[in-house]
């Protein structure tokens, strides 16, 4: 038998101690290193060229730039495509937020309920998410063609008229916005579900024998508080998402018609790509990455300070 | 206070029946311990009662009446879980007051917002705070009302459920399990507390755990459940001296009765280890049989009392283990295998290290179990001229 002894190490290991930090910091920078370069090349040094690049008037291709200060954010200040982009940009968000965030929960709670068919729905749901955008687009595009498309048929069938749904200057938007739900809805449903799963039956059952009857008293007395942290997360991702809008316009509007569907991310990618307004997309970018900032931040103090049951 | 009476209880989950035909009446303030293994079917049968599984067959009464059609919420019952199921978004306070608060506000009464346009919510809400409090100061829980149950211990938890069941004044409690979340010692207190409780509501309780020590301590009647059947049902010192099923004898009592094979010989008594009880059974001759022997009601023998016609077994002592007041004794008899003949003596008992010695018994107190392992009495107990039981050894070899 050997005896384990706890007494405090003799002093001899303390010099050596100093010398132990040591190695353990150096290793910890050893490791964080390469994170850190990586951090630095991809996120870090190209934010500080666009933050400089947008108190300059450089365009592309040009050999140099001078100083301007504020004048790229004063003109976007005042400039009708921006403050339309910006415009559009809130509405669609406006649409889409409460509608995928509403529709996702329903669609989540019915599918919750299922039991042998719910991977089935679960799969439909969540196949627009999966699916390339730019090519569901396409048939979108297709599907709602004032002529060939199967909607607009639809619509003739039961006497509702004919509409050119993305060429509709008041209709181009909220089109875009329907599409953008459709993305949005199984991804969110995939989010609810996740946290239908996390409550426990216990609650249901004692809910049940302290006199939540049906549905709705159920849904408001368990489910609904009990996801609220859920749906914060989901609120947060999707006006994220739905702000950065972009790949159905570029493919089925093109901002048209007559700048009805001008959003925040195409206004940048034309100054900067069409029309080589380098420094002036740079100020863009600047302004629209200060509004997902916002959302970031409020995810983080507003949504990590909730209790969490 | 309420009568329940269980007629015909069926249940199958798939073509496997879970419950086969339970009756089971439960006197009014009656508190009854359905108890068993986990699988047997006890915590099914209060979920019927409750009306959170609908049952196959048979049917619920309270007080006479069917209520089986009747929706749990309408049903006047009130249930404690193993997890408590308290909502962990609500306080205390909430916790306990949701049942009242559904039962006396409506729906719009209770919607965010449009609940403020109530001109009677606000007298409302103070009428079911008042019920809140007086539950919580019955329970002690008065400091706690408007913390959340995260920041409740087990035992806290474990009141506010309580207190959620109480404020509804229901017929019937029915608790399933909810001790067995609480540490050792908190669930010796909370056994206590809860038959007092008892006591003080005279409210029909129904009582559903997996240990044997809470259903004799607790209940006025035990029901022993083994797969979909009632086994035995009777109060706690009937099942423990008189099991009528060897699994009832095995379930009961800590530790488990010692159960030594046996044969029925010739004369219908049973012989165990070539050791005959003088006992008839009833028994056809020759068929295999259980008896069953507490560990207090057998002990070492004291030195040199040989008497005619014993037999002799080598008992050796195991081990022996001190439980402070008693000690649990391990004995290995030859013929069982490894399956230890375990006695509970006094702590002062001497009972050495030397490892032989006699076991002795008196065979009145043997339970015989015939092959199917049903409570067989026996009858022609041989008694001596003085009116007591003929005491059995069981005696020590020299070696093993």
């Amino acid at each position: 038998m050997s005896t384990l002894s706890l007494a405090r190490a003799p002093a001899g290991r303390r010099a050596f101690g100093g010398r132990q930090a040591l190695i353990e910091k150096l290793t910890g920078i050893g490791f964080a290193t390469p994170a850190i370069i990586l951090l630095l090349l991809i996120d870090l040094v190209p934010l500080g060229v666009l933050g400089v690049l947008s108190f300059t008037d450089y365009e592309l291709g040009g050999t140099d730039a001078k100083y301007v200060g504020l004048a790229n954010f004063s003109k976007a200040m005042a400039d009708p495509v921006f403050r339309r982009s910006m415009w559009n940009t809130l509405l669609y968000v406006a649409i889409v937020l409460p509608g995928s965030v509403g529709l996702g929960l329903l669609v989540a709670i019915l599918v919750h309920g299922r039991k042998r068919t719910r991977s089935f729905y679960e799969m439909v749901y969540f196949l627009p998410v999966t699916a390339t955008l730019i090519a569901m687009a396409t048939v979108w595009q297709f599907l709602l063609h004032p002529k060939l498309g199967p909607v607009n048929a639809f619509l003739r069938l039961i006497g509702a008229g004919e509409y050119a749904f993305l060429s509709e200057p008041s209709l181009a938007l909220p089109t875009l916005a329907v599409i953008g739900m459709w993305q949005l809805i199984g991804f969110n449903m995939v989010l609810f579900l996740a946290g239908l799963s996390s409550i426990p039956k216990d609650l249901y059952e004692a809910a049940e024998i302290d006199g939540c009857a049906n549905g709705i008293d159920r849904f408001l007395t368990i489910t609904w508080p009990l996801l609220g942290p859920m749906t914060m997360f989901v609120i947060v991702t999707t006006s994220i998402t739905a702000f950065k809008i972009f790949d159905t316009v570029a493919v089925m509007t093109r901002g048209g018609p007559m700048g009805s569907s001008e959003v925040l991310l195409y206004a940048i990618s034309l100054e900067g790509f069409q029309y080589f307004h380098t420094a002036y997309a740079a100020a863009l970018t600047v302004i629209f990455l200060a509004f997902i900032l916002a959302f970031a931040v409020i995810q983080a103090f507003v949504l990590d300070r909730r209790v969490h049951y | 206070m309420a009568t329940v009476a269980l007629k015909g209880i069926t249940k199958n989950f798939g073509p496997a029946p879970v419950l086969n035909g339970i009756d089971l009446d439960i006197a009014e303030g009656e508190f009854l311990t359905l108890v068993g293994a986990s699988g047997c079917g006890k915590s099914t049968l209060i979920r019927i009662i409750a009306g959170l599984e609908p049952q196959s067959a048979g049917s619920v009464m309270v007080n006479g009446a069917p209520i089986d059609h009747l929706r749990p919420h309408e049903r006047r019952v009130a249930m404690v879980f193993q997890s408590y199921a308290l909502y962990p978004h609500m306080t205390v306070a909430g916790n306990i007051g949701l049942p009242l608060t559904m039962q006396h506000l409506s729906l719009w009464e209770r919607l965010p917002l449009i609940k403020l346009l109530s001109p009677r919510r606000r007298r409302v809400m103070a009428e079911i705070g008042a019920e809140v409090r007086a539950v919580a100061s019955q329970l002690q829980i008065e400091a706690l009302l408007g913390r959340r149950p995260a920041a409740l211990s087990g035992g806290q938890r474990q009141r506010v459920a309580l207190g959620r069941a109480m404020v509804r004044h229901p017929d019937v409690f029915l608790m399933d399990e909810p001790l067995s979340n609480l540490d050792a010692k908190l669930r010796v207190h909370m056994r206590t507390e809860l038959a007092e409780l008892h006591a003080r509501l005279k409210t029909t309780f129904i009582y559903v755990t997996h240990d044997q020590v809470e259903a004799m301590t607790m209940s006025d009647r035990v029901a022993m459940m083994d797969a979909g059947h009632i086994l035995q049902l009777g109060k706690p010192a009937e099942l423990y001296a008189r099991p009528a099923n060897v699994r009832v004898a095995q379930f009961i009592g800590s530790p488990a009765i010692n159960l030594l094979p046996a044969r029925i010989g010739e004369d219908g008594a049973p012989e165990v280890l070539g050791c005959r009880l003088p006992m008839a059974t009833g028994l056809p001759a020759g068929s295999s049989a259980t008896v069953g022997i507490r560990p207090e009601a057998i002990a070492p023998a004291d030195a040199g009392k040989p008497e005619a016609g014993q037999v002799s077994l080598p008992a050796v002592l195991r081990r022996a283990e001190n439980l402070g007041a008693e000690f649990i004794l391990h004995f290995d008899v030859a013929g069982l295998g490894d399956q230890p003949v375990l006695c509970r003596v006094p702590a002062d008992h001497e009972h050495g290290t030397h490892g032989r010695t006699d076991l002795v018994f008196d065979a009145a107190q043997a339970h015989v179990f015939d092959a199917e392992g049903n409570r067989v009495e026996p009858s022609g107990l041989a008694q001596r001229a003085s009116g007591k039981p003929v005491r059995l050894y069981l005696t020590g070899g020299t070696e093993r």
